[in-house]
């Protein structure tokens, strides 16, 4: 069964279709880019994952279960760990303690007066470090990391809650060409190795290919490929999208 | 109310609408721009009718061409004044925390007050009326001054032509530019501080010219600056912040609502009297609270986009080193002793400190921690304060009781205004704390049945045990210490952190399964009950409680206290509370004008520590040790 | 932290250890001289006077008077905290002054707790000695209800039924107005009171509060409206004929303080309590005039009287005395005479409010600048409740 499904899912803003109808799923193990022009509903469609927005009608299920117009937070709840394109992470605490915090609402442990914070799921935290490659950084203030770095204490963020599912917007935005080899070679590492589903967005089409599963394109609302990168990169479809909308494949965005 | 009576009351309200929208649009532009919340605006505003006063007086009451000249002139030196006090002063501090200008400018408040009685002397001022408009017109049967007609054509225009300098020039698209995103104005090789510079120089100018235009409608005295900074403050979050439309649209609705209280005077409904008039005493505050409780972003504003640190982020929070631990045990060991060696005044003193000290500690726990900076805490610390003294008096509760039962109280009170509270963002947020803080101040003052009203309630002494001063100093010691500690603990444990976490990144922290508003509401909740603690000792300490308690002063004060010590650190609001208090003890005694003295102190701790004392302090040592 | 600490402890134990001894008579005197400075400047200047010449005069008991002034912060919290500072620190044997009503109560509240005497000099709240009176405080000044009470007879004079009241919304202004309608509806039958405005202090709105009263349609006006307030009220209701044919009382409306920023817009024919310092032909005001004129080279506020007069009601008090004790100051108090500027005063043993008096007259204009006519001199001791009605207000002590 897939772990994410997703069934004539649709959102209008105004007299907009933002997205219109779309189905897909995303497997335990996989990776599925979604790609597409500016504009195309990318983000909207996204947001109708996470919570953050309500569809107008369609489905959303994980694992089975309905999670359509659930909030973020219950969402996260059910084992959906999201990442940001630009990174949300909390400066003014360290690495390690940005680990915690998520641990700590992963426990339910948000409204615990006793305890100090940072004297729990200290080894747990380190483990998630160590997964991502920051064990060393784990007593430096996230307000001074390098943004590669930032993006990788964001995925074990992510992963504190032992997710089902990630959601990735735009994980590489902003990195150089090195780092985001190495970010996406990570993040594909630790997937198959956990059987986490993931999907993301992504601009760079290099990446996309390079790691995506499968990849599924929408234009203007519409869901006009689904397949193996090969075939997307062959679809006539998705060619008049890119080519003739005036970006090229490489540097879209 | 006849139509005529309708008429009337409508101009009357646009009339005394026209200055205030001038003084609220400067202080709009100001804060869009800098950011600075200008307390000092109100100082600038009664500057422009001092000067304009003057003036006037001497040169202004000859030809019309002759007034406002004068009235302009006055509104150009204010402006001059502005100026100088950006370069000077506030231009040194734009990098210190957010908030923290505020310190320099209350400390401008108290140096301009006292400038002015020295130069103007104490008794009022009434100038000359307006050459050529002395008189009165006919409407609809009434007389209606025909400067106040006047005064409604100058909102508009003013309006008009602050939106032509906005719209129509370089610099009025750089500064609308430098309100939606001033990083980006920085980045466009445009010279940030000259802007900066610019932009409070013209705010400078319309309050002054605000002022000068009252110069005809009512006297220059030492009131006016407080009487307008909260009135000015009010209209530019009704109508949204940096939104001069919007200020111009809530000055109107707040100058026409207050007329038509006073037109309709008393009610008489369900067998009671309810009397409008008095309602004006807080009408803009409820007015506020109602407008931010359906649009957070007031009436013409636009949703804030997540702020941006202009300052440096907090460094991540450390349990103390060892030494520092000794050290602060032995100070409390040392001021559990202190009455074996000294005479009492000390222990009074110590009292107000420990009081204040835990008052500031909650506030600084909304402001730092919570990320929700609070512009009306005294009214919690005044709950609890009120409810104490009402039980002992009202109910024969003793004083043991209410140490518990007083910040219950004040707990309540700030979990029913935090509901709504936690809603908002940023000085939204702030403001509607104000009108809250206000609303409550207002029921304290006019309920004198039960609140003693205007003079408050006397007679709440603790009870024997309690009474020397050495025991109540112990028993004030022992709670406010315990307090503090509480709250520093919560800082540390989980549900501190995940405070902290929230303001850092509430997206994050959504995404994280964080329920964050609940957070914020029952943070909100549990520092209202520290600050009721802090209340229930200050009656008891003081044997009496008065509506300034809960009042607008107080809760400046807490900010002040909280600045000062620094509010990136958690031992600065105890420093500060005390160096404050201390300072102002002393200065009060040693000099007839301590107001100057104190704000000048202040201006001067202000440019020395600009991240507070404390601030200073662990920059000079700890990092050292660490 | 430690280092600010010790620095302020040092400072701290500076002060405590240089307080100086002397042999002197120690009054500590608190006002909030920085909130209210167009009264208490010249209420300083008016103590200051009266204190040189008494111990130019030898003092009193052999020795010196000192006062030890403060500012009190203009509120109660801070105000308490300095009496503390007075009485611990300074070791005064008395307290003196305060001027806002609930800075006054505070005050006298701490008093009765600490067991000390307070003459307070200027607070008009009957509160502080009808129902919050206690044992160790006495207040000098005229009372709100005393001075609404010296203008009732000008009110009744009048003949004028239908009457608009306006009054700042605090204590002061409810307690005069609430003295007003009983004491009118008492003397006058059929009188009613047809709008009542109630302005925040220093905040009215004078042009929408003046339409609001010609709304109602009054033939008088009874206000208890001063500072900038009046002013404003005044300005407006010039502009827009709202005083014509119209009778108007005003609570201390002809105080040189409250007066003589009206300038030629003083109001002519408005029945108030006041002082006309320049036309009392008294010889003991006469002599307080030409020492006051001589030491200042300016003329006396009401201000200035009360000043003066209190720290004479503190001479007064300890040679009756013949100690510093409390307990003698206080029973010394009970029945107190003495002269003042305005005449001969008691301290009512009753109430201990003292019977000063005040001077209820015209306002008029002359040479551009408001002065009291057709004044006369409204003793206090004239205008106060009965003694039953004030053994009823006051709690047994």
């Amino acid at each position: 069964m897939s772990v994410l499904a997703v069934r004539d899912l649709a959102k209008a803003f105004g007299g907009v279709q933002a997205v219109r109808d779309i189905s897909f799923a995303v497997d335990s193990g996989e990776l599925l880019a979604l790609i597409g022009p500016n504009g195309a509903g990318k983000t909207t469609c996204f947001n109708m994952l996470n919570g953050q927005l309500r569809p107008d009608h369609g489905s959303v299920t994980l694992d089975g279960r309905e999670i359509t117009g659930l909030k973020p937070r219950a969402v996260w709840r059910l084992g959906v760990g999201r990442t940001f394109q630009i990174t949300a992470t909390f400066g003014s605490m360290t690495v390690r303690e940005n680990v915690q915090i998520a641990l700590i609402s992963h426990h339910r442990r948000a409204f615990s007066f006793w305890p100090r914070a940072r004297d729990l799921y200290g080894a747990e935290a380190d483990a998630l470090l160590a997964r991502v490659g920051m064990a060393e950084q784990a007593d430096r203030p996230a307000a001074v990391l390098a943004y590669g770095d930032l993006k990788r204490l964001e995925l074990a963020v992510a992963l504190a809650n032992a997710p089902r599912l990630l959601l990735m917007d735009e994980p590489t935005a902003g990195m150089a060409p090195k780092e985001r080899v190495e970010l996406m070679a990570l993040v594909a590492g630790i997937v198959r190795a956990e059987g986490i589903a993931v999907l993301f967005t992504e601009h760079d089409m290099d990446v996309v290919f390079a790691h995506a599963d499968r990849i599924i394109v929408l234009n203007r609302g519409e869901l006009i490929a689904d397949g193996k990168p090969d075939a997307v990169r062959a679809d006539p479809r998705v060619q008049q999208v890119y080519l003739g909308g005036g970006s090229t494949f490489g540097h879209a965005g | 109310m006849t139509l005529a009576d309708i008429t009337i009351q409508l101009l009357n309200g646009l009339a005394g609408a026209s200055s205030l929208f001038l003084v609220a649009a400067g202080l709009s532009l100001i804060f869009g721009v800098t950011r600075i919340v200008n307390f000092a605006h109100g100082s600038l505003f009664m500057l422009g009718v001092y000067i304009a006063y003057s003036l006037t007086d001497q040169f202004g009451r000859g030809s019309p061409l002759a007034f406002w000249s004068c009235v302009l002139a006055a509104g150009v030196a204010v402006g001059v004044i502005g100026f100088v006090v950006e370069i000077l002063l506030l231009r040194r501090i734009y990098q210190a925390p957010e908030l923290f200008q505020l310190l320099a400018t209350f400390g401008l408040v108290l140096v301009i007050k006292d400038v002015v009685l020295k130069l103007w002397g104490p008794e009022d001022l009434l100038g000359p009326r307006a050459p050529g408009l002395r008189g009165a017109v006919q409407v609809m049967g009434k007389s209606f001054p025909e400067y106040d007609l006047v005064l409604i054509a100058v909102g508009p225009i003013m309006l008009g032509l602050i939106w032509l300098v906005l719209n129509r020039t370089r610099w009025g698209v750089l500064v609308r530019a430098a309100t939606q995103d001033r990083d980006m104005v920085g980045a466009l090789g445009v010279n940030q501080a000259w802007l900066f510079t610019g932009v409070f120089a013209l705010g400078s100018f319309l309050a002054g010219l605000g002022g000068a235009l009252q110069v005809p409608r009512e006297p220059a005295q030492l009131f006016l600056d407080i009487t307008v900074i909260s009135d000015a403050f009010v209209v530019v979050v009704v109508g949204g912040l940096g939104s001069i439309p919007g200020a111009f649209l809530a000055a109107l609705l707040i100058g026409v609502i207050k007329a038509f209280c006073i037109g309709i005077g008393d009610v008489q409904a369900f067998g009671t009297t309810f009397s409008f008039s008095k309602f004006t005493l807080v009408v803009e505050f409820v007015v506020m609270a109602i407008v931010l409780v359906i649009r957070p972003w007031g009436l013409l504003g636009k949703p804030a986009g997540e702020p941006r640190h202009t300052a440096a982020t907090e460094a991540p929070l450390k349990p103390l080193p060892g030494w520092l631990v000794l050290g602060f045990a032995g100070l409390g060991a040392a001021l559990l002793v202190l009455p074996v060696f000294t005479q009492s005044y000390l222990l009074i003193l110590l009292i107000d400190v420990f009081v204040f000290a835990l008052f500031a500690a909650s506030l600084h726990f909304l402001m730092g921690p919570a990320g929700m900076v609070s512009f009306g805490h005294a009214a919690y610390l005044g709950i609890g304060a009120y409810a104490a003294a009402l039980m002992v008096l009202r109910a024969g509760i003793p004083m043991e009781a209410t140490l518990a039962l007083g910040p219950l109280a004040a707990a309540l009170g700030a979990l029913l205004f935090g509901w709504f509270v936690v809603r908002l963002s940023g000085v939204y947020l702030a403001m509607l704390t104000l009108a809250f803080a206000q609303i409550v101040w207002s029921i304290a003052f006019q309920w004198d049945g039960f609140t003693g009203g205007s003079n408050g309630l006397i007679g709440i002494w603790p009870p024997a045990w309690a009474a020397e001063k050495e025991a109540f100093y112990h028993l004030s010691l022992v709670l406010c210490a315990a307090g503090l500690l509480a709250l520093r603990h919560i800082i540390f444990a989980p549900f501190g952190a995940i405070l902290r976490a929230g303001r850092d990144s509430p997206l994050r922290a959504d995404a994280i399964g964080i329920d964050l508003r609940r957070h914020q509401w029952f943070a909100f909740t549990l520092v209202g009950a520290f600050a009721g603690l802090a209340g229930v000792l200050h009656v008891f300490s003081k044997g009496s409680i008065s509506p300034e308690t809960l009042g607008i002063a107080r809760s400046v004060d807490g900010l002040v206290m909280v600045l000062l010590g620094g509010v990136q650190t958690l031992t600065g609001p105890v420093v500060g509370a005390g160096v404050f208090i201390f300072l102002q003890d002393e200065i009060a005694r040693r000099v007839e004008f301590w107001r100057a003295i104190l704000g000048l102190v202040i201006i001067v701790l202000v440019l020395a520590f600009p991240q507070g004392i404390v601030g200073f302090l662990r920059g000079r040592f700890m990092r050292a040790a660490a | 932290m430690k280092s600010i600490t010790k620095a302020i402890m040092l400072a701290l134990a500076g002060a405590v250890f240089a307080a100086p001894v002397a042999a002197q008579i120690k009054v500590g005197e608190l006002n909030s001289y920085k909130n209210f400075p167009a009264f208490l400047e010249p209420y300083k200047k008016g103590w200051e006077l009266a204190l040189e010449e008494a111990n130019a005069a030898g003092g009193v008991l052999g020795q010196k008077i000192e006062v030890v002034s403060r500012d009190d912060g203009g509120n109660p919290g801070d105000a308490v905290r300095v009496a503390e500072e007075l009485l611990t620190r300074e070791k005064v044997s008395l307290l003196m002054g305060t001027f806002p009503s609930h800075v006054g109560l505070a005050v006298s509240n701490l008093a009765n707790q600490r067991k000390v005497l307070f003459v307070a000099a200027e607070p008009l709240t009957d509160k502080i000695v009808w129902d919050n009176g206690n044992k160790y405080t006495f207040r000098l000044r005229a009372s709100t209800y005393m001075q609404t009470a010296m203008l009732i007879d000008g009110a009744v004079k009048s003949g004028k039924k239908r009457w608009a009241i306006v009054y700042p919304n605090y204590e002061y202004g409810q307690a005069a107005t609430a003295a007003f309608k009983k004491l009118l509806a008492a003397r006058v039958p059929g009188v009613e009171f047809v709008v009542e405005q109630a302005p925040p202090l220093g905040k009215i709105e004078a042009g929408a509060v003046a339409d609001a009263i010609a709304q109602a349609k009054p033939d008088a006006i009874f206000s208890s409206l001063f500072g900038p307030d009046l002013a404003k009220f005044v300005r407006e209701g010039n502009t827009r004929g709202l005083f014509k044919g119209m009778t108007v009382l005003n609570l201390l409306a002809g105080e040189p303080e409250y007066l003589d920023p009206l300038k030629d817009e003083t109001p002519e024919g408005w029945i108030v309590t006041g002082y006309p310092w320049a036309e009392i032909q008294t010889a003991e005001h006469k002599a307080f005039l030409a020492a006051y004129q001589k030491k200042y080279n300016d003329y006396p506020r009401l201000g200035s009287i009360v000043g003066y007069a209190t720290v004479q009601t503190v001479v007064a008090a300890l040679k009756k005395a013949g100690s510093t004790d409390t307990e003698k100051l206080v029973a010394a108090m009970k029945g107190l005479e003495h002269m003042t500027p305005f005449g001969k005063i008691t301290y009512r043993a009753i109430d201990h409010q003292s019977t000063m008096g005040a001077y209820v007259g015209k306002l008029a204009l002359k040479d551009g600048k408001g002065v009291m006519v057709d004044w006369t001199f409204a003793d206090g001791k004239d205008y106060l409740p009965p003694d039953s009605e004030v053994m009823k207000l006051r709690p047994k002590e």
